[in-house]
């Protein structure tokens, strides 16, 4: 098998980064954020993930990426927590709608 | 060739994620992304990484995903559908970045760093799954944050329950 370029796979975490980015920016409901977060992460992953293949006996890339799965699955059950509080808050989830109670007329 | 393959799919299923409207569209072209993403990890001999992309983030992240698009949008009328703001901010700072990101991958020389010397080839050496190796690092010189990270589960665990549930008003 031949060997992928490490160059091909940073510009793939690359591409996706800024999916996510433009996810996170350019999205009204809050839960289209989150997945633009989950994007994020995936690039950065995949960047540990490529150069642990290089660190061959240590591992220490993949390890990294592990703990950063554990910190995102209890980032994403926090957040949706949050996201349905405030849909039973103020009956909406899109972030543009949420206004406080002292500004609704 | 595989790898390009897995790399297309996560692209093109990333920017339907971007472009589309629908929120349970947005939530399965998530699903082909991290599908991908975990194949290009088994490419780069990361075979438990992988197993856990599809666990915990198929499995569990992208469950949550879609009950909390189920449960934040009334189904029956237009509310499944998300539209975009700030279209030419968005669009410009995200160019921007990839372009810096490409153009500094672009001039880096990855070849002449010492610690990427090492032939990417025989990572596995004679075990051929990093199973193993995972488990004893994890129980001996990653033992500090692995139970740093149990406490961290605990603490969301019960911060979502406490979050979520009604509570009666004081």
């Amino acid at each position: 098998m031949e060997q992928i370029p490490l160059e091909h796979i940073l510009i793939l975490s690359a591409v996706l980064f800024s999916l996510g980015i433009l996810a996170v920016i350019t999205k009204r409901h809050a839960v289209v954020v989150l997945m633009g977060i989950e994007l994020i992460f995936n690039a950065a992953n995949l960047n540990l993930v490529a150069f642990s293949r290089h660190d061959s006996s240590l591992l220490q890339g993949q390890l990294f990426s592990l703990f950063v799965i554990i910190v995102v699955a209890a980032e994403a059950a926090v957040a949706l927590a949050i996201v349905l509080r405030v849909y039973q808050h103020f009956k909406t989830a899109y972030l543009n709608q949420i206004v406080g109670d002292e500004h609704k007329s | 060739m595989l790898f390009y393959i897995f790399a297309l799919l996560a692209i093109l299923s990333a920017a339907y994620l971007v472009l589309t409207r629908n929120l349970l569209y947005a939530g399965f072209s998530l699903l082909v992304t991290l599908l991908s993403v975990a194949g290009i990890y088994v490419l780069l001999f990361a075979d438990f990484v992988a197993v856990v992309q599809l666990m915990v983030y198929v499995g569990g992240v992208l469950v949550l995903i879609l009950f909390g698009i189920m449960l934040s949008s009334r189904v029956h009328d237009k509310s499944v559908l998300s539209e975009s703001v700030n279209k030419g901010w968005g669009i410009s700072i995200a160019l921007l970045l990839l372009v810096g990101l490409v153009y500094s991958i672009g001039q880096t020389s990855f070849n002449t760093l010492p610690w990427l010397q090492g032939n990417a080839d025989d990572v596995l050496g004679l075990q051929k799954s990093t199973v193993q190796s995972i488990g004893i690092k994890l129980m001996t010189d990653f033992v500090l944050p692995f139970e740093v990270a149990s406490l961290l589960l605990l603490i969301a665990l019960m911060g979502a329950a406490y979050i979520a549930t009604d509570k009666p008003k004081v």
